[in-house]
């Protein structure tokens, strides 16, 4: 049998080359994301809101226009209505309720109450103003430390620099999936952090994989150019990279197109941040040791100690 | 190499079988794995309330506003210390601060006297003086211990509540300091069940003060210690509800209650009760003393009921007889046994999902699972031929392992949680790719098949390592932060980073080195 190979053995693409245009464009992406999320911020779901959201599925088509102005004529602010999945699918989004969380309830109440027992309730979340918070919180929390908890995993195994390039390698995914989701305007909740805590540590993952043979090539040839070496590194686990993120990628795609609408975000987040994460590692994770000027001393000295410890 | 310590192929084979005999119960209906035997592995996947449906209520006990009665309590009492018979200390600016009572004594001479008063009346606070003022203040230690003691007391009361319904799967726990988690599995509308567990349920029996004329009930000004209450359900003609002057005197309160029940009574349905010895006691007295006059059973602010005392009640057991249908009978009698709430609650976060919805959740996650696998498992046959279907096995071995562990430990599965198993089927192979490129990479090197095979898993291994501690640093802060349905995601993205390191490596390299021993190849077929 024939075996596929995605890459050829003794690929050898110059990728350093173009470091510094990867760079531009990781920097434009990043800048571009950073913006956004300050200047059009975000379609935060009622996790982070606070709200309420109902799914309905009627009996027949859904009457959108009807339900709106039933819920329109409840008084409880900004009402969304829009489709899901399905013609007989309704997804309900009702605003924050001003005043105590108590509104809120009766907000569901009410909406129980016009509705009535005709339609089927699949879900119905309200999530209060203390809450919502408190989500935000650990999740912007979460996210800082486990970012820190990895750089300095890394920090422990390797040298100081492959440590901060893995971190900014990571913190530049973690930045592009936000940037992702403020440009296009997708709903950002709790299952959004949960990817992008994920693509983080999946991300470091690549990189480590690539900074591994980075460092086993820094002790073979020692004579070679730090910026040839790091090419060759990534030549030698191209084939890796790339078989590990089409399988992956197949899972998620699976999520993605079968899981149902519930996780169609989450999916979405993890498709980018694959793609991305694999891009990360090549482009921007290894030729910031160039930046950071990586001495090649540490690795001679350690194996001339070695050659001169057993003569 | 080719050598396999005796203890790792036994471990390696042992884990295997356990792992689909904890499997195995989850292919069983319900009904069979509960009426297996004890010693057999009869547990299922806990399913979580996404997935399952039903109603995730999280609840915040409202410390403060009872800390806030508390303070009131203690103001009146610090008044009636004051005003006493045997101290008449003249006062002023009586009232409550942060965390406790002030009050400014007029007369320097009586600060003294004051405080000694004060201490020996209120226990537990720690009382200081400066100049003519006086402080009161629950000390932390109270206040932790109050606040403690609230809102357990309060988690006791919304599981009688719940328990009272038949609810036995219901999950009733503490969470953080001051709230309450309810989970209450097949529930798809818990308006109801919310309203239950939301209302005070504070009883009391006052007498009506017979003093206020109609007119004095219309302006709506009570006189002093009088309140106008509202009917529960008696209405005016206009619509507007029957108000009564009640004492705020308490005669007797719920507190005393030892036991309610719904019965019927002359065809209708009325609350039997009945009160403990000092309950009866205080009931009989006051009974006596007033027959022949109206008192009014107030529960919440409303007067349910406003009988005239035809007779003293001296055995402790009363009928309360207001407009009652059946339901609102029971439901009484439930709120009264159970208790009442020591401090409001709310609703601060509410999250229910329909048996629709989660049956349509299980059937995505199953067939997104079924898919991944099915893609994930051609393409590592592609890629790598006969090594890949040893990775291909070791996958099956993993996701048994995965399921197995999580019916063994009740971990809940959520929806997240089986995006969590599809991306391990993703992911889990990525420990194998690294050894078969690796393997590659030495034979291509010109190394034997046995010695590539060897560089293969022992030079892979540091980077196996180092690939699964990140993703796990990423799940183990996403357990602190999820809650519910994305703490489970976390759940199974853990074990199966940890379980795919084992199946992986071991199992892989087990299956490697038999084949290598048997067939003697000249070449890995990779």
């Amino acid at each position: 049998m024939r075996l596929i190979q995605l890459v050829p053995a003794g690929t050898k693409i110059g990728f350093m080359r173009v470091r510094n245009y990867a760079l531009l464009f990781s920097t434009v992406v990043c800048l571009v994301s950073i913006v956004a999320a300050f200047v059009q911020g975000f379609n935060f779901g009622i996790d982070f809101r606070g709200g309420i959201l109902i799914e309905i599925r009627t009996q027949g088509p859904a009457d959108i226009a009807g339900l709106r102005t039933k819920l329109n004529g409840l008084g409880l602010g900004e009402v969304q209505l829009q489709g899901f999945g399905r013609p007989d699918d309704v997804l309900i989004r009702i605003q924050r309720q001003e005043g105590s969380e108590a509104a809120q309830n009766q907000a569901v109440e009410k909406v129980r109450a016009t509705l009535g027992t005709a339609v089927e309730y699949r879900r119905v979340e309200s999530v209060g103003p203390k809450v919502s918070g408190e989500l935000i919180q650990s999740g912007v929390y979460a996210t800082l430390v486990a970012l820190l908890a990895i750089m300095v995993y890394i920090w422990f195994r390797f040298e100081w620099q492959f440590g901060v390039g893995a971190t900014i390698a990571t913190v530049h995914d973690v930045i592009s999936m936000i940037g992702l989701f403020s440009i296009f305007q997708l709903e950002f909740d709790l299952t959004t952090v949960a990817a992008v805590l994920t693509i983080a540590g999946y991300s470091v993952n690549d990189t480590v994989v690539v900074y591994d043979r980075l460092r086993e090539n820094l002790r073979k040839y020692k004579s070679m150019p730090l910026e040839q070496l790091i090419d060759l590194s990534i030549n030698e686990t191209l084939s890796r990279t790339i078989l590990t993120s089409t399988t992956t990628l197949l899972a998620v795609l699976a999520l993605f197109f079968f899981g149902g609408p519930v996780i169609h975000g989450f999916s979405l987040a993890m498709i980018w941040g694959i793609v991305f994460g694999t891009y990360s590692s090549i482009y921007v994770a290894s030729p910031m040791l160039v930046h950071f000027k990586l001495r090649r001393g540490n690795f001679a000295d350690e194996a001339e100690q070695k050659q001169t410890a057993s003569p | 190499m080719m050598y396999i310590a005796r203890w790792k192929l036994i471990l390696s084979l042992l884990v295997t079988v356990v792992s689909f005999i904890f499997t195995a119960p989850n292919f069983l209906d319900r009904k069979t794995a509960d009426s297996l035997p004890a010693w057999i592995p009869h547990q299922q996947v806990n399913l979580g309330l996404d997935l399952r449906g039903g109603a995730y209520l999280l609840i915040e006990v409202k410390v403060e506003d009872a800390i806030k009665d508390n303070l009131n309590s203690i103001v009146d009492s610090v008044r009636t210390a004051l005003t006493g018979r045997t101290a008449r200390i003249g006062y002023t600016n009586l009232g409550r601060i942060q965390n406790g009572v002030t009050v400014t004594i007029r007369n320097p001479d009586e600060v003294a006297r004051a405080v000694q008063l004060l201490r020996d009346s209120e226990k537990g606070l720690s009382i200081d003086s400066e100049g003519q003022r006086i402080t009161l203040k629950l000390t932390e230690e109270t206040l932790r211990e109050r606040r403690r003691a609230l809102v357990e007391q309060a988690r006791e009361i919304v599981r009688r509540r719940i328990d009272e319904q038949g609810l036995r799967e219901a999950d009733i726990q503490a969470q953080g300091a001051s709230r309450i988690l309810v989970q209450l599995p097949g529930i798809g509308d818990p308006e109801e069940i919310k309203r239950l567990i939301g209302k005070p349920a504070k009883m009391t029996f006052h007498l009506l003060n017979e003093a206020v004329s109609p007119q004095e009930l219309a302006t709506g000004r009570a006189p002093p210690a009088t309140e106008f209450l509202p009917s529960d359900t008696d209405k005016l003609p206009d619509g507007r509800p029957v108000v009564y002057p009640v004492r705020t005197r308490v005669m007797v309160s719920g507190e005393n209650l030892i036991d309610a029940q719904p019965t019927i009574e002359q065809g209708r349905p009325v609350v039997s009760f009945r009160f403990d010895t000092v309950g009866a006691r205080r009931f009989a007295d006051v009974t006596r003393r007033n027959v022949g006059k109206p008192f009014a059973i107030v529960l919440d602010k409303k007067v349910i009921s406003a009988p005239v005392i035809r007779e003293p009640i001296l055995g402790g057991n009363g009928i309360i007889s207001g407009n009652f249908t059946t339901e609102s009978a029971r439901e009484l009698s439930v709120l009264l046994r159970s208790g009442a709430l020591p401090a409001p609650l709310t609703f601060v976060e509410e999250r229910t999902v329909g048996p629709g919805l989660g049956a349509d959740s299980i059937r995505a996650g199953s067939i997104a699972c079924a898919i991944a696998m099915i893609a994930v498992v051609a393409f590592m046959w592609l890629a790598y031929g006969l090594f890949g279907t040893f990775a291909n096995l070791a996958l099956v071995v993993n996701i048994a392992m995965i399921v197995g562990l999580l019916s063994l430990l009740q971990a809940t599965l959520t929806l997240p949680g089986i995006a969590g198993i599809v991306l391990t089927i993703g992911m889990a192979v990525d420990a194998n790719v690294l050894i078969y490129e690796r393997m590659r990479e030495e034979q291509r090197a010109g190394r034997t098949p046995i010695s590539a095979m060897d560089a293969g898993f022992t030079r892979a291994f540091s980077t196996i390592f180092d690939t699964h501690i990140t993703p796990l640093i990423g799940g183990v802060m996403l357990y602190f932060v999820g809650s519910g349905p994305v703490r489970g995601f976390a759940v199974t993205l853990a074990i199966g980073i940890i379980t795919s390191l084992f199946s992986a490596t071991m199992l892989t390299r087990l299956m490697a080195v038999y084949w290598m021993r048997r067939t003697r190849p000249k070449r890995l077929p990779l």
